[in-house]
């Protein structure tokens, strides 16, 4: 058999050794990318884990020069833009998302691709600048409105994109089994080409807002901070990520202990919320059938 | 002979359900079927056969107006459904294919529903407000129809997709008859199914006949002679032959029809 061969096989021993090499190769970048990563997370814990204690999550923070206090109102704050950031971008991108993988090769439905495309690719303070100048110059002070319209504009793209993707992977067949029973167009898109989706949408919708909640950028000329209880739409608010970097540049060592917690507590939320997708898509990165 | 037909004037007369009249269908430019005439006739299972890529699906996705929800598709023509042409301006695709029910090549059950939903689907997703035990009596009889309901009455409320490929397909059979259609189109309904699944559907299209008008795309000759009365022979878009399937496949009146059926071509 082996005989008709016309090319002479290297031994078994050169390939395995071939093999194993390039085995190491990849192994030790693996190793590489997910130092940082730990160093991080490492640094984050022993930096910040000392400052983290019950105060931090129930007091305001205290006026320069006392020690003690907390971020609850940056906690609360963060929630709350991203919150209201959600009920603007999620309805608005699933919408969009929808409609692009329904009239995929519209010539409106490639501009709107195209756009969100470019708008995944702005820099993030550049919302910031464009939310400064549509929302907080006409109202005339930063706001709580302000912030989540930036953080809203941000996880648009990323949204509809994401929708777009999962929809698309739902079996033609499906649609058309449904339509085949005298389903009419817009049921058989919601309750069948949505629900087999849902799950990856979700998927898309918890990373943006996985992704939004530590932006800083966005939101310094936007919710802007404040150092003091504040839930109202109108007015500046406190968020983690500002917090942090306020804190972060002060000269007062407590601060910036404080930075390092607060740091710490959103790295916590992030990472539940990146825990929660696997959750909901049971372990894998695995969407629509 | 056949006791399904009316005796009119003490001649055999043959009741139609479909007639098709001068039907061309296109995608964007590319006509796939060139100016069919087929009569589809009650109670009685008309197949199409013909070599792939001739447009037997077309025809059949033709029949419930599903052939224009393929982007750039059209179809002309008269499709006449009891007297009513299906295709007249201002007919609601929606309300012809309650009346037309279909059937896949792949079986497609709903995945996130469960087999009873998955039944139900046609009616719940169209709105019909349903009490529990009308949609339970519903579900229960279409599924007996089907043959499906001794092997799945214990567990109605798993995944539709948990079942076995010949069972799904009985499933979608099921989900087709609870809008309670009057047509049936079955679209190559067993190319996806192993012989003992492809036997068990066409013993259900037998019992399905006394209260249904069929209508199935097959690429299987011998399917198409079991099973069926009439037979539509199509080729590269145009209407060969038609006729009762006994003539079709014993005595073909064209050339064509013969060297396919012989397996000359195809």
């Amino acid at each position: 058999m082996m005989a008709s061969t016309p090319h002479r096989e290297r031994p078994y021993i050169f390939r395995k050794v071939k093999s194993d090499f390039i085995m190491a190769v990849t192994v030790a970048a693996t190793l590489v990318t997910l130092t940082p990563l730990f160093l991080v997370l490492g640094y984050l814990l022993t930096k910040g884990a000392a400052s983290v204690n019950w105060a931090f999550f129930t007091s305001l923070p205290k006026p320069v020069g006392e020690t003690g206090g907390g971020m609850a109102n940056a906690i609360v704050g963060t929630f709350e833009v991203v919150g209201l950031a959600c009920l603007i971008g999620v309805p608005i991108g699933v919408g969009a998302g929808l409609y692009l993988a329904e009239h995929r090769g519209g010539q409106f439905a490639q501009a709107v691709r195209f756009a969100a495309d470019v708008m995944m690719g702005i820099p993030s303070i550049v919302i910031g600048i464009f939310a400064y100048a549509l929302v907080v110059r006409p109202m005339g002070g930063f706001s709580t409105m302000a912030g989540a319209i930036a953080l809203a504009a941000l996880m648009l793209p990323l949204v509809t994109r994401t929708t777009e993707e999962m929809v698309e992977l739902v079996p033609h067949e499906l649609r058309e089994a449904a339509l085949a029973l005298g389903v009419p167009q817009w049921r058989t898109t919601l309750s069948v080409i949505v629900r087999t989706a849902l799950s990856g949408i979700a998927t898309g919708v918890i990373l943006a807002v996985a992704r939004i909640s530590g932006e800083t950028a966005p939101l310094l000329f936007t919710s802007f901070g404040n150092r003091f209880w504040s839930t109202s739409l109108s007015q500046p608010i406190a968020t983690l990520t500002v917090q942090v970097y306020t804190y972060a540049i002060s000269p007062f060592q407590d601060w910036q202990r404080q930075a390092w917690a607060g740091a710490l507590v959103l790295t916590a939320i992030v990472l539940a919320l990146e825990l929660g997708v696997r959750w909901i898509t049971g372990g894998t990165a695995k969407t629509a059938r | 002979m056949d006791n399904r037909r009316n005796s009119e004037n003490g001649k055999i007369v043959m009741a139609d359900k479909m007639l098709v009249r001068h039907l061309s269908a296109y995608f964007s430019k590319v006509p796939a079927l060139k100016d069919i005439n087929v009569n589809i006739a009650d109670n009685q299972i008309t197949a199409i056969i013909g070599p792939s890529g001739c447009g037997k699906s077309t025809l059949v996705r033709c029949l419930n107006r599903m052939h224009e929800v393929v982007p750039g598709a059209h179809a002309e023509g008269d499709v006449m459904l009891d007297g009513e042409n299906i295709y007249a301006p201002g007919v609601d695709p929606v309300q012809v294919r309650r009346r037309i029910g279909m059937v896949f090549q792949k079986p497609t059950p709903f995945p996130t529903m469960s087999i009873e939903d998955n039944v139900a689907a046609g009616l719940t997703l169209s709105g019909v407000a349903l009490s529990r035990a009308e949609r339970g009596r519903i579900v229960e009889k279409s599924l007996r129809q089907a043959a499906l309901w001794d092997e799945v009455k214990d567990r109605l409320r798993r995944a539709g997709a948990s079942l076995s490929g010949g069972q799904q397909q009985r499933l979608c059979v099921a989900r087709a008859l609870a809008v309670e259609p009057e047509v049936l189109l079955m679209d190559e309904p067993c190319s996806a199914l192993d012989p003992i699944s492809t036997a068990r559907i066409e013993e259900l299209l037998h019992e399905l006949k006394a209260s249904y008008t069929i209508v199935i795309v097959t690429h299987n000759m011998q399917q198409a002679a079991r099973t069926s009365d009439y037979t539509a022979f199509l080729y590269q878009g145009d209407l060969i032959e038609f006729g009762e399937t006994k003539q079709i496949f014993t005595n073909p009146a064209r050339r064509e029809t013969e060297d396919y059926i012989t397996g000359r071509f195809g």
